[in-house]
């Protein structure tokens, strides 16, 4: 299962600092969001990319976590040289992590 | 018991190009109290800045004539008034034309406020203020273009408090916007945190336009919104407790639910507990939303706590120039011919002593944006080289698009839409500075 089959995302940006929101579409399905989308795999995934701290908010009223990365954004988005400045895809790559496939959507947890 | 007074507000757009068809909408059949236009993104002002460095009379949003010409009538019929960051760089200059535009419409007697105070690049020149990417203001040296800060809603209430219709700011923070004709209507105190609070939430939701309505949301199949060509802005119903309730004119395109009011709550948020405004600090921890009606969804549980007593400034400061080429690569082979292409480049500009302080080489379509670790996949039909070099001079950064157009006789087989570019570099950093370093003026100008 791919977290985009469970949640949805959208990436903001401030200076170098990425903020990649991950929302369940389902609110059951949020605590499936806190075990599997931590920050350390998020900071595995856009390493690539040379970022850098990765920290995770929780806000399990709206069944979201909100990631802040910094240094995702080659210097800023005023002066980065990649096509996405902004880095507005992000969340798309994020979106393609993978979750166990014991953890279908219809089960509750 | 009196009845609850609510207030409407609508967002007539989201950023500087925004679509204006929207805004009419609005300003026709919104039944609105205020329509608030957000046009001003970090770099605009700098860039703006540079404008009116060159021309005393500009300065201000390109699309501001524009848009008050299609809305200026209607508000009026409708006693709507309008509260934008368009000003930019030159707020009186703005104003000024507002008022122009509104004695050429026949609209007599209207009242257009400018607030300024915003600009303190000349208090900062040459200080030790902190940058947020290291370093100083004195640092930059004659590489410093601008520095505004954002200032609060208490300027725009009392524009507002003085008969503005119209309330012009330069650099405002996006939020206050909303807020500040929330404290002039239900006179909020300047330390009630909570409902300071809520009202940011509601400027924080709307200040996007579109993006709360639908509009940077589908995604087919999974995320899926109807009419997008026609999205329609939202409108905030505002109570005198800071309850919202977003939802959108019948007839637009687009959907208000709770999916699109959430995706927006977190928008370029860091911290939600700590959401730092001029006025206060927002926490966000507390919200719920819930559907209430079709395209109707309820917000609340917005809080606050005590304002810093210091305000963000965006620093905009010349940071070289940027070059950029591209060329694509079709059919069999593409991928092989596109890397092919991009290390002729590299070894070109290594030859010919381009100074770069930074380059980029991409292949567009394979693994441009996230680089090859993340992206994944079989070969594309078809590949877009993109080389792209940080430069001291333009002359340096004209030679990389320079190369990359050589690729045609030069290169690989079968290049073709060769493209180049030379921008010069406006960057943007952040600095705190005490508020009482920032004094809001008021100007009011009448048709």
């Amino acid at each position: 299962m791919k977290l985009r089959d469970i949640a949805h995302s959208r990436t903001g940006d401030k200076g170098n600092v990425s903020t990649i929101s991950v929302i369940a579409h389902r609110e059951a399905d949020y605590p499936l969001l806190v075990r599997h989308v931590t920050a350390e795999r998020v900071a595995a995934l856009f390493a690539g990319i040379g970022a850098g701290s990765v920290t995770r908010y929780e806000l399990p009223l709206v069944g979201a976590l909100n990631f802040v990365v910094t240094g995702s954004l080659g210097g800023g988005v005023t002066r980065s040289l990649a096509l996405d400045a902004h880095g507005k895809g992000l969340s798309s790559a994020l979106l393609d992590l993978d979750l166990p496939p014991s953890s279908p959507p219809d089960r509750p947890v | 018991m009196a009845p609850m007074r609510q207030i409407r507000i609508g967002a007539g757009a989201g950023f500087a190009g925004d679509r204006i068809e929207p805004a009419v909408e609005l300003a026709e059949r919104g039944r609105l109290d205020y329509l608030v236009f957000e046009c001003l993104a970090e770099r605009t002002i700098a860039l703006a800045q540079m404008a009116r460095l060159a021309d005393p009379a500009a300065g201000y949003d390109g699309l501001l004539e524009r848009r008050m010409r299609a809305v200026l009538p209607a508000c009026r019929r409708a006693g709507t008034r309008i509260v934008s960051n368009m000003g930019a760089a030159n707020p009186l200059a703005a104003a000024q034309k507002v008022r122009d535009i509104a004695r050429d419409l026949g609209l007599a007697g209207l009242k257009v406020a400018a607030v300024t105070g915003d600009d303190i690049v000349d208090r900062l020149r040459g200080t030790d203020a902190a940058l947020d990417e290291g370093g100083t203001v004195a640092g930059l040296g004659n590489r410093l273009i601008s520095a505004n800060a954002y200032v609060g809603a208490g300027p725009i209430a009392e524009a507002l408090a003085a008969g503005a219709d119209v309330v012009i700011t330069g650099r405002a923070a996006d939020p206050s916007l909303f807020l500040g004709p929330l404290v002039h209507e239900f006179g909020w105190r300047a330390d009630d945190w909570d409902s300071l609070g809520k009202g940011v939430l509601v400027g924080h939701l709307l200040e996007c336009a579109g993006q709360i309505t639908g509009g940077y949301f589908a995604d087919p199949g999974v995320k899926d919104v109807a009419g997008l060509a026609r999205l329609g802005f939202p409108i905030g119903e505002v109570a005198e407790t800071g309850d919202l309730v977003v939802t959108k004119l019948d007839g637009t395109g687009g959907a208000v639910t709770p999916a699109t009011v959430k995706e927006q709550l977190l928008y370029e948020i860091e911290n939600p507990a700590r959401y730092f405004q001029p006025d206060v600090v927002a926490d966000f921890t507390g919200v719920s939303v819930s559907a209430v009606g079709p395209d109707r969804v309820a917000v609340s549980g917005g809080t606050g706590a005590p304002r810093t007593g210091l305000l963000k400034v965006s620093v905009g400061y010349g940071d070289g120039f940027i070059g950029e080429g591209q060329m694509s690569y079709a059919g069999p082979g593409a991928v092989e011919r596109g890397r092919l292409a991009l290390a002729i480049v590299r070894e070109r500009l290594a030859l010919t002593a381009v100074p770069m302080e930074e380059t980029r080489f991409d292949l567009i379509g394979v693994d441009a944006l996230h680089g090859a670790e993340i992206a994944q996949g079989g070969a594309p039909y078809e590949v877009r080289i993109r080389v792209a070099g940080r430069t001291g001079t333009a002359e340096a950064a004209a030679a990389i698009g320079a190369e990359v157009e050589a690729l045609y006789t030069n290169g690989p087989a079968g290049g073709g839409g060769s493209w180049k570019a030379v921008r010069q570099v406006v960057a943007i950093a952040s600095a705190l500075v005490p508020e009482h370093l920032v004094v809001p003026q008021l100007t009011l100008f009448e048709a």
